[in-house]
């Protein structure tokens, strides 16, 4: 995974809320079996409509997505983060996200940045008056910066160290891995088997 | 201070306690494979040179892109059928126990669990599936996660987790005849939201919850993520022991009373806490449809349509967005709105009280004209099941379809698709635009309501169906 510290780019508003991931990629595009290529599916079935925010320009070319409360509800699909990012997106800002989906951003390097509703209203408000306005994001300071706007977001500690640092989970939890020999040592013999 | 039962499954599977702002490392019990979220999984094990570390807690299945009719063909879709034919390579590869299409043992991965006697009380469950929830009916902590976690599952059966918040879901009184687990869980989301539950796992309690059976709290737990709950649980009691006791992979002998006596301590504390409370009455529920595209925008079925000039501003734009994409007028009778396609499946509602219910509904009246309906168990093992019942005898001589088992029409991956336009009552979990496929239409309803819908092409309970069985008898 790469670092992230801080992200500069096109700001793309996109004035919906409740954008569950089988908006954000409908089943019908999740049957690749590769990590990459899923772009052609984001928001698909909202891609036909020429006013629909990525087709209109600059916007089509943002990295900032400013989204309405409530996204990424719904499936648990990681192609979801997948799609986004292999658009072009570094950074989705809501008021509050789907669960699962934003575990999920955490571990595939997708910023999930959490604002208040208030300050989606002013960020929205800007990118529209000034289309193909950049907004900065800056994972240290926890700060969105459009034009003279400064906006807080927050995101959890552990999330935003590993983000900075580019860490691998996986290979995090292995340092643990006497711990968890420890643990499997202790488990009850009741509990089930697969095979 | 008492503990929850959510609180006590955590606790027994902490690993390690994280430092400062490091989460806690959770030990993973059961997880559940499928071949749609699995093959990038796989293939960063392969890259890193990872075998799955606990080839004995970890079993697959194939659901999502599967077929339900004519299994002796090849898969027609061409990606369908690489994503199947990966999840074999791959089991093959790492040694993990697979239940491919057709075979006996083959069904939703959320059937298999329970039925095999995998899904057990105190457990850790979890897949790759936001619908891993529904396991929580056994007292286990189950929920879903994305392929970066599968992939960690598998190199780890751990999890890194932050604890979750609880919500008691107090369900006082009883269902009515003709109320379902999927009403109250349908009336529970309009309630809260679909975002009420988000950082909390639901525990479903009071005396509606102890009444019901195993199948009935799954169809329950199963909802909680539309809620935007992480998991839901049911205290384990008398009935999920006897659901258990014999299952393939139920403890036996004297495992067997060691496991129910371990099983006997899962329940919450008289003195615990919950962060949050809600309460509902079951005496009050009547049958529940939901009229929007999220599972929140919902009713009773002797509502009408609702009018968003009587609502708030971001209220009325969800609601005006909503109607538009489902043709709906406001102030039409929901029993007024007529269907093309009634789907009975998926992993709510595909176990074998769903489809005697529907069937005991059917008996003696026909699928309306124009109306197609779709019967898919949700098992092969309830498909034969209901077969040995001679259910599967009722639903095509009322003109229904029976299907093999899968995720069919849930949502548009496979051929089981609504067609653009197309109006759905679908006993499944999501009414999002398109997820039955492009440009259909859905309405969330129990098993008892899509049959009663399939029989009068209207959105109906079974009550409706009575006079026209006199009349006509």
């Amino acid at each position: 995974m790469d670092a992230f510290t801080t992200h500069t780019g096109i700001g793309t508003p996109l004035r919906v809320s409740n954008v569950d991931t089988d908006q954000i990629i409908p089943a019908v595009y999740l049957k690749r079996v590769t990590r990459t290529g899923f772009e052609d599916g984001l928001f698909a079935s909202w891609r036909s409509d020429p006013q629909f925010v990525l087709n209109v320009e600059p916007f089509s070319r943002g990295s900032v997505l400013v989204a309405g409360s409530d996204f990424g509800t719904g499936s648990s699909r990681e192609h979801a983060v997948w799609a986004l990012m292999d658009y072009g997106f570094r950074v989705v800002i809501s008021s509050r996200f789907g669960e699962i989906f934003k575990g999920n951003s955490s571990k595939a390097g997708l910023l999930a940045a959490t604002v208040e509703q208030s300050d989606v209203e002013l960020l929205w408000k800007k990118i529209e008056e000034r289309p193909g306005l950049e907004l900065t994001v800056d994972l240290e300071a926890k700060t969105v910066t459009a034009d003279d706007l400064v906006v807080r977001f927050t995101v959890d500690d552990y999330t935003r160290w590993r983000l900075m640092e580019g860490l691998d989970d996986i290979g995090l939890t292995m340092r643990h891995a006497d711990d968890i020999d420890a643990y499997e040592a202790t488990r009850p013999a009741h509990k089930p088997v697969t095979i | 201070m008492g503990r929850t039962l959510a609180e006590k499954v955590w606790d027994q599977h902490v690993v390690r306690h994280g430092e400062g702002q490091e989460p806690d490392l959770l030990y993973i019990d059961l997880h559940l494979v499928h071949e749609v979220t699995s093959p990038q999984a796989f293939d960063g094990l392969r890259l890193a040179g990872r075998p799955v570390r606990r080839t004995d807690l970890t079993v697959a299945t194939e659901d999502h892109n599967v077929p339900t009719k004519d299994l002796h063909l090849p898969i027609a879709d061409e990606t369908s059928a690489t994503q199947v034919s990966t999840l074999r390579r791959n089991c093959e590869e790492f040694g993990v126990r697979l239940f491919p299409m057709g075979t006996e043992n083959q069904g939703i991965v959320h059937m298999i669990g329970p039925e095999q006697g995998l899904t057990q009380p105190g457990t850790t469950v979890v897949c790759g599936d936001s619908h891993t929830s529904t396991h929580g009916a056994f007292g286990a902590l189950a929920f879903g996660i994305g392929t970066s976690e599968v992939e960690h599952v598998m190199a780890t059966q751990t999890l890194p987790l932050r604890p979750f918040k609880t919500m008691a879901i107090e369900i006082s009184g009883s269902l009515r005849p003709g109320v379902t687990s999927k009403d109250v869980i349908l009336a529970v989301i309009a309630q809260i939201g679909t975002g009420g539950g988000a950082g909390y796992v639901l525990e479903y309690r009071g005396e509606a919850v102890r009444e019901m059976s195993m199948e009935a709290r799954m169809t329950m737990c199963n909802m909680s993520i539309e809620a935007g709950g992480r998991a839901g649980m049911v205290a384990p009691d008398e009935t999920t022991f006897e659901y258990l006791r014999g299952r393939p992979h139920a403890p036996q002998g004297e495992m067997w009373d060691a496991a129910v006596a371990a099983w006997r301590e899962l329940r919450t504390d008289d003195d615990a806490e919950f962060d949050v409370v809600v309460h509902v009455d079951a005496d009050a529920l009547t049958p529940f449809v939901t009229w929007g595209t999220n599972p929140g925008q919902g009713l009773p079925l002797g509502e009408t349509v609702p009018d968003p000039a009587t609502m708030d501003d971001d209220d009325a734009a969800a609601t005006r967005k909503a109607l538009h994409y489902m043709a709906l007028e406001p102030g039409t009778k929901l029993r007024d709105i007529a269907v093309d396609v009634v789907f009975l499946g998926s992993c709510t509602n595909a176990r074998i009280e769903d489809l005697r219910a529907a069937a005991d509904v059917l008996r003696g009246h026909h699928v309306a004209d124009d109306v197609q309906m779709l019967v898919v168990p949700g098992s092969m093992h309830v498909k034969a099941q209901a077969e040995a019942e001679g259910l599967d005898a009722v639903f095509t001589e009322a003109g229904a379809e029976w299907r093999s088992a899968g995720c069919s029409m849930c949502l548009g991956m496979n051929p089981d698709q609504l067609a653009p336009g197309q109006r759905c009552a679908s006993t499944s979990n999501r009414n999002f635009e398109g997820r039955q496929g492009k440009g259909g239409r859905t309405h969330l309803v129990s098993p008892l309501v899509a049959a009663a819908t399939a029989v009068r092409g209207t959105l109906s309970s079974p009550e409706d169906l009575t006079p026209t069985t006199l009349q006509f008898a």
